[in-house]
């Protein structure tokens, strides 16, 4: 799907997203020296933050929730997400896992 | 040539280091033009993406919400939220510039990512004095590539038929990074609790079901690494 903000609209978010990452990229770099590291409990939650987003990307991007249970589960997206999951676990690789998981996607969508 | 000689060799490590790399990220790359495409942007508007925001997970997120008219504000905090572990890194990486110039510690910042961060720290001791050029040669590796890739695949990316589904390649891309992250029974429950949550949420208006998920899961790994007490590193 294309957006319906225009360009100005698109600049600002870029700018936005972009000036809060260097803030978050500079910021114990900027205050060392004059600041202690994170403290131990926040960096205990943060490490929990690239988990926790991630899943939250993944799952609702294979699974549409039907009211049937096979429906639900009867999804090429799903089907193809699993496969690829399962090569990510094996091979930590980008590549492997886009591959698997798109040719996996065409297979049912267009052979099967 | 002497310019040249004046490059230390730890800088040429660094553009050496990011080489395996290069297989993970320039498929990541072009699947962030290719949604850059998809979502409308120019290519203009999509390489000043990769240069501002230089972060791909937090990019392909902003790209997904924006081709579904979420508002801006929605789009902003989950990008700011994704890359709230480079604080984390920020805080461990910061005792290695300690002998840098201000100026140039505020153009380092900018290239740290999770691969630069990995290495670097994985190298070095906080002591050594060569890491900024390891560092700076495996960062402007990525960087060039990157910027390389997003350009390929936001000319690409115009051109191919809907329903090969390649949006589909960006789930995909994130399931690859979710899953090395899951090395933990923590860190897994936090994962599955943030995706039931997100599941269950899809319906919420304002794309806030992701932002909820985050968050319970961000909740449910800490009590569990509190209350079980494994996992701590």
């Amino acid at each position: 799907m294309t957006t319906s903000y225009g360009p100005l609209a698109v600049w600002a978010v870029i700018v936005a997203i972009g000036v809060v990452t260097y803030a978050i990229r500079f910021s114990f770099i900027a205050l060392f020296g004059r600041t202690d590291a994170v403290p131990p409990r926040v960096g205990r939650a943060l490490r929990f933050v690239p988990p926790a987003v991630l899943a939250a990307l993944v799952f609702p991007a294979l699974i549409d929730a039907q009211p049937t249970v096979t429906g639900t589960l009867a999804d090429d997206r799903l089907i193809a997400g699993t496969l690829a999951a399962v090569v990510a676990w094996r091979t930590e690789n980008v590549l492997a896992t886009i591959g698997a998981g798109m040719v996996a996607l065409w297979t049912l969508r267009f052979l099967l | 040539m002497s310019r040249l000689r004046s490059v230390p060799p730890e800088f040429s490590t660094g553009v050496r280091a990011a080489g395996p790399l290069l297989l993970g990220i320039a498929p990541f790359a072009l699947v962030a033009g290719v949604a850059a495409a998809n979502a409308g942007l120019s290519v203009v508007q999509a390489l000043g993406m990769s240069v501002f925001v230089f972060a791909g997970a937090s990019q392909l997120a902003a790209l997904d919400l924006l081709s579904r008219d979420a508002p801006l504000a929605v789009v902003v905090v989950t990008a700011a939220v994704i890359n709230l572990r480079m604080l984390m890194y920020s805080a461990s990486i910061a005792p290695h510039f300690r002998n840098v110039a201000g100026r140039a510690r505020a153009l380092l910042a900018y290239f740290l990512t999770d691969m630069s961060y990995a290495l670097t720290v994985a190298r070095f001791s906080p002591d050594a004095p060569e890491q900024r050029w390891y560092y700076l040669g495996l960062s402007i590796t990525v960087w060039l590539v990157w910027q390389a890739g997003t350009l390929a695949g936001v000319l690409l990316g115009a051109g191919v038929p809907a329903s090969w589904g390649l949006e589909f390649a960006v789930p995909l891309v994130f399931l690859a990074l979710l899953m090395p992250e899951m090395k933990d029974r923590s860190s897994v429950a936090a994962a599955v609790a943030a995706g039931v949550v997100a599941v269950a949420g899809a319906g919420l208006p304002l794309n806030l079901g992701l932002l909820l998920g985050a968050l319970c899961g961000v909740v449910v790994g800490t009590v569990a690494e509190a209350s079980v007490g494994v996992g701590a590193e």
